[in-house]
């Protein structure tokens, strides 16, 4: 059973252009060009209860405004969205909730009170019962290693412990689904690890169906095992993270490291990307071993060492987005 | 409901933080409570005015200090103009909770806790100036009341009008056009420049018939006995139904911006 279904969702912006300049400028206070951009087109697809979906794009692909539309903040101009039975714009209040988002870029704790009035207040808004509070509470401070500074007012906080506090807060009222937009944005290495692990704890200890959207691929990678990539408002590809993969990824990088080459073997079939003193960087298809590679550039030179890359999901959605010209 | 509660304790005890704006504000508050009795004493010395007398008039120029954040229109809450512009305001929606019953209870919340910080040490140095640059104890026990009374709607209609403002901005995006031509001809017609009883001809008329004359000149006369309690009651009456009227379309406005709010970018 599907617990967010979409169906042929659609959203429009009105757009006012103008050229630049100071004439163009009064011109359109007079007259406005309008332009209309397909934000969402037409998109669908179905997640099941528990998922964790990567909704991945380029800026501007349209990934937030679907995210806002299946918060129930923004209005769709035609589709059908049902999210745990509710229809997220018309049923806004009631099912606001059932979930919980957290918007890597804009805050939802209030700036000029300490951490753990925030979360106090939040608990009157959704009218969460003393004991589920202190019990989820307790919990979500351990897991999130907040004690240290519950008592400071948000404003002073760091980034990477504001945004653990901001997924404490989006956690509280125990949500059925939450929507992540970019939680790691400009996070550190040691931060984003952290923010990583709770997810994916999260998700595995109480069945949370997580939509994040995010610009790093290591966060896709580590967390999800479902991809939805979208591109100018349209839906390009659903399926697994090896799927993209395997799709996308027909070649891998071959480097050796030799001494004394004759020449560079011609009966090869294969790119050189670089070539150095004492080093050589080639493109290899799927099709074609590195072994026999190795072994025909064996009787050129003498070999010291070999390493293969395969291809960074980055890499892959790179080649991805290039191919349907995004 | 608790929700609600919760939240003006919350606002109230942010904006009591901020003690350095309150000494600045204040000392801005003498200095022009200063001034205004100090003109007015000598403006009264050379004429002869009948429609208020000179100790009615400073409890009007002190009181109107003392209470200035409670009561004047431009104060208002950036951040929420703030959280319009930069789509912050998104947030918000994802609450449970009615919006416009949100930023009314935030901004009646700020006006109390500015309030708190600075109307007493205003009060009392006024008390204790030597007349005739003082303020006077109340008329009499009932026009005390009637003045709190007064001064809590004036209060919830002032807040009620701002919000009319605000919820502009969902139309305008940029709202300083907008409120600052409100505000300046509310600031007239509050009595907050000149008290209302010493204006005439057109502009008494229209503060006549506009409902910013109850958000500091009731009290105020209220208090110095200036009105009596019949004409008081009458106009508390009147006042009710412009807190009403202004309330439905302050919502109205907002529930029209909130159906076609696209939130772009981030």
């Amino acid at each position: 059973m599907s617990f967010i279904t979409v169906k042929n969702l659609n959203k429009t912006f009105k757009v006012y252009e103008r050229k630049s300049g100071l004439k163009e400028a009064f011109k359109s206070l007079v007259k406005r060009k309008v332009k209309y951009v397909h934000a969402v087109d037409d998109i669908s697809f179905d997640i099941k209860k528990g998922e964790i979906v990567g909704y991945i794009g380029p800026n501007g692909a349209g990934k937030s405004t679907t995210i806002k539309m299946l918060c129930g903040i923004l209005k769709p101009d035609s589709g059908d969205i049902t999210v745990a039975g509710f229809n997220p714009f018309k049923d806004r209040v009631k099912y606001v909730k059932n979930i919980g988002v957290v918007f890597g870029q804009k805050s939802q704790l209030w700036w000029d009170i300490p951490v753990m009035d925030s979360f106090d207040l939040l608990k009157d808004i959704y009218k969460i019962s003393d004991e589920d509070y202190k019990k989820n509470l307790n919990e979500l401070i351990e897991l999130l290693q907040l004690e240290k500074f519950l008592h400071t007012p948000v404003r002073q906080l760091s980034l990477g412990e504001r945004m653990r506090c901001e997924i404490c807060a989006s956690l509280l009222h125990n949500p059925k689904i939450l929507f992540l937009d970019e939680p790691t944005i400009g996070l550190d290495a040691v931060s984003k690890v952290r923010v990583r692990k709770f997810i994916k704890e999260i998700n595995r200890k109480r069945k949370v169906t997580i939509i994040l959207t995010s610009h790093d691929m290591q966060d896709i990678e580590s967390l999800t095992n479902r991809l939805i990539v979208i591109g100018h408002g349209k839906k390009l590809y659903d399926g697994t993270l090896s799927g993209i993969k395997h799709k996308f990824s027909s070649t891998r990088k071959l480097e050796i490291l030799y001494n004394n080459l004759v020449k560079v073997p011609e009966e090869l079939n294969v790119a050189i990307l670089k070539k150095e003193k004492n080093r050589i960087l080639l493109e290899v298809d799927n099709n074609q071993t590195i072994s026999n590679i190795v072994k025909v550039y064996s009787d050129y030179c003498e070999i010291k060492d070999i390493n293969v890359y395969n291809k960074t999901i980055d890499e892959i959605i790179y080649d991805l987005y290039k191919e349907m010209n995004l | 409901m608790r929700g609600y509660i919760s939240y003006f304790k919350a606002e109230l005890k942010a904006g009591l933080q901020y003690k350095t704006a309150a000494i600045s504000g204040l000392t801005t508050q003498f200095f022009w409570g200063i001034i205004f009795a100090l003109v007015y004493t000598s403006f009264y010395r050379h004429t002869s005015i009948k429609d208020i007398n000179l100790s009615q008039l400073m409890d009007y120029v002190w009181l109107n200090q003392a209470f200035l954040t409670l009561i004047y229109i431009g104060i208002n809450d950036e951040s929420i103009i703030g959280s319009i512009k930069d789509g912050t305001v998104a947030y918000e929606l994802l609450r449970p909770y009615d919006l416009y019953t949100w930023w009314y209870i935030k901004l009646v919340a700020k006006r109390y806790a500015l309030v708190m910080l600075r109307c007493m040490p205003i009060l009392v140095f006024a008390y204790l100036l030597p007349e005739p640059y003082n303020l006077s104890l109340p008329f009499n026990v009932i026009s005390f009341l009637m003045f709190l009374l007064t001064m809590f709607l004036g209060t919830i209609l002032v807040t009620s009008i701002n919000m009319i403002v605000n919820s502009l901005a969902f139309f305008t995006n940029e709202n300083r056009g907008i409120s600052s031509i409100i505000y300046t001809i509310a600031d007239l017609l509050e009595g907050s420049q000149i008290p209302l009883p010493l204006l005439s001809g057109i502009v008494l008329i229209i503060a006549f018939f506009t409902p910013f004359r109850f958000i500091e000149d009731l009290p105020f006369r209220l208090y110095s006995g200036h009105i009596d309690y019949m004409t008081g009651f009458n106009e508390i009456g009147l006042e009710l139904i412009w807190i009403i009227v202004l309330l439905i379309i302050g919502r109205l406005i907002l529930k029209k911006a909130l159906s076609k709010v696209s939130i772009q970018g981030g």
